[in-house]
């Protein structure tokens, strides 16, 4: 994982749900590498079509509210999204995106500083966000040490088979 | 200082006296609840190269989303999932038909003072029957199979006090849209709710797992509702008898207390695209619709499916309008059967729909086309949810649905009551 995140802003509003992230229609799709085939699929077609690897989420209150469906989280992580900063987050969507690797930050106030196509500048340790374009900046919310284990392991599966190997996490007592 | 009951549960299944909010614990999980996304778990299982989940007997899988399968992927999935749990000695396998994952749990597993996960959104359903109950996600689950074992936010606690007298034709699911218009969809955001007072006493253990279930809509971790008499019957006679119960201390710490009073209350609607979008009926009374679906986790219970019967018993839907009616359960489908309920849906003009989830995730079943309207007894009206984004869902009562579906528009339901 990269400290320093920097990437172009596909920006949203509020309450955004897993259902417009990845619509229900393609529940289906399991494989979560072919997940990046459906984001916002039917609801916002314009984000497949021109978004790029990199690309940073900027999003009001609440992304992610509806289903624990981890593809919702999934689909943005192996499209590449470089990170989701959201003025809040829904409580399932949080825990999908960190366990798989993806870099998400809770930042009051900032989507009033970042608009569409802005070049956003993250430093995940010590969560500053830089607007490129006009020198604001703003803090996220610290995320708390093991949380940034996990990401720094590239998600909670990875981060748990160390520690099994390790020892450190004991199956079957 | 007390503490509430999510906070009592989860100390004690990390082990500890005492938690507070915001504490971050590893928890022993006693349920781990999947549907068809188990596929998802155990892709990540896979990749932790362990042999044996850590207990069979704990892990419940539950085919209910996407059935019979409706593709071929959908059907591998099943026919993998199939193998995995006769490979595990995973007995608590519930294949197509049996019902609604959360239904199920309702009836045969959920106990007061359990903690139990789900990778499925609506698992605070079970904090009707007095357990710590959360979605998780399918990464989390597999943690949970190798371990059984989860991480947690000590969440901090509302609670909502619901007093006075329900008016006829008001049911908790106007209570709990009234509550997530009134604390917003966000309004309990990584919070678990408490839900107490005379006016949830007196509801049945069905009309109270619509409550819980749909408190996911105003973002809760988990919903519950301190089991009573009612509650420790139900458990002892349907579901078994060691548990401990566990009630909040006198002096537990709340965020935030809500006092609600149900006399005032009206048959309500969510109107697209947001659960949180609370109307009366009055106020969207005349909108024309094209489809009712009656069922879900939410109201799909023989309670429901009586109560819609009894308005469209000898009457006719509207023509232009599709009725659908899922069942939730095997069990309730059963039931409904013998009480001559699913003849006099058929005899309106419904399609009954094996139990399951049916339409209300948009895969199958009673899809909408761009431009038509939905009233439902689900719990979610998100754009897109029930097929093209450009159709338009409203959620209501079983009530309100069926005299809806009578009439082709959006119908008070006091008048046919």
């Amino acid at each position: 994982m990269e400290k320093i995140i920097r990437g172009r802003v596909w920006k949203f509003g509020d309450n955004i749900d897993t259902d417009f992230i990845f619509p229900g229609q393609f529940m289906h799709i399991t494989d979560p590498e072919e997940t990046k085939y459906y984001c916002f699929k039917t609801t916002y077609p314009e984000f497949l079509e021109k978004a790029k690897p990199g690309d940073i989420i900027v999003a009001g209150k609440n992304w992610g509210c509806g289903s624990s469906r981890e593809q919702a989280a999934a689909c943005l992580k192996y499209f590449g999204i470089g990170a989701i900063v959201a003025e809040s987050v829904a409580r399932i969507y949080f825990r999908n995106a960190i366990n798989l690797g993806l870099p998400i930050l809770i930042a009051p106030g900032v989507t009033k500083i970042v608009e569409q196509g802005d070049e956003l500048e993250i430093n995940l340790e010590t969560g500053e966000i830089k607007n490129l374009r006009t020198g604001q900046t703003i803090k996220a919310q610290p995320l708390p040490p093991f949380m940034m284990e996990i990401l720094k392991a590239g998600g909670l599966i990875p981060y748990l088979k160390k520690k099994i190997e390790s020892g450190e996490i004991k199956i079957g007592e | 200082m007390g503490m509430t009951i999510a906070e009592k549960i989860l100390a004690k299944k990390a082990g500890k006296d005492i938690v507070k909010p915001g504490e971050f614990i590893i928890a022993n999980v006693d349920l781990a609840m999947s549907h068809e996304n188990a596929d998802m778990v155990l892709k990540n299982f896979v990749k932790l190269g362990l042999e044996k989940v850590w207990d069979p007997e704990k892990i419940v899988i539950i085919f209910d989303h996407r059935i019979p399968a409706e593709t071929i992927k959908t059907a591998t999935t099943h026919k993998r999932l199939r193998e995995f749990v006769k490979k595990q000695g995973i007995k608590h396998f519930h294949d197509i038909g049996y019902g609604i994952c959360h239904q199920v749990l309702a009836e045969e597993y959920d106990k007061p003072g359990m903690l139990v996960v789900g990778t499925d959104s609506h698992t605070t359903t079970h904090g009707a029957l007095g357990a710590f109950a959360t979605g998780i996600g399918a990464t989390d689950m597999a943690m949970v199979w190798a371990t059984g074992k989860i991480w947690l936010r000590v969440p901090e606690t509302i609670k909502i006090v619901a007093k006075g007298k329900w008016p006829r034709g008001v049911y908790s699911k106007d209570f709990i849209i009234y509550t997530i218009g009134r604390l917003g969809v966000d309004g309990a955001n990584y919070k678990a709710v408490e839900f107490h007072g005379p006016a949830i006493e007196e509801l049945s253990i069905s009309s109270r797992l619509v409550i819980t279930n749909m408190s996911m809509e105003m973002g809760a971790k988990a919903a519950i509702i301190p089991p009573d008499n009612k509650t420790l019957e139900y458990v002892r006679k349907n579901i078994g008898t060691d548990f401990e119960p566990v009630y909040p201390d006198n002096d537990a710490e709340y965020e935030a207390v809500y006092e609600i009073d149900v006399s005032g209350l009206e048959p309500m609607v969510a109107a697209p695209h947001s659960p949180g979008n609370a109307k009366t009926v009055k106020e969207v009374e005349g909108t024309k619709i094209h489809q009712a679906f009656i069922g879900t986790c939410t109201n799909g219970r023989l309670e429901d499916l009586k109560v819609a019967a009894e308005i469209l018993e000898d009457r006719k839907i509207h023509p232009d309008v599709r009725l659908i009616v899922g069942p939730a359960s095997l069990r309730v489908l059963k039931e409904a059967l013998k009480l001559g309920l699913i003849d006099t849906f058929l005899d309106a003009g419904a399609v009954i729909i094996p139990p399951g989830c049916g339409p209300c995730l948009g895969k199958h079943q009673g899809v909408l086309a761009p431009g038509e309207v939905c009233i439902s007894t689900a719990n979610r009206n998100f754009k897109g949810r029930m097929g093209s984004p450009e159709a338009f869902i409203y959620l209501a009562s079983p009530a309100t649905v069926a005299a809806s579906a009578i009439e082709g528009k959006i119908t008070d339901p006091r008048k046919y009551l």
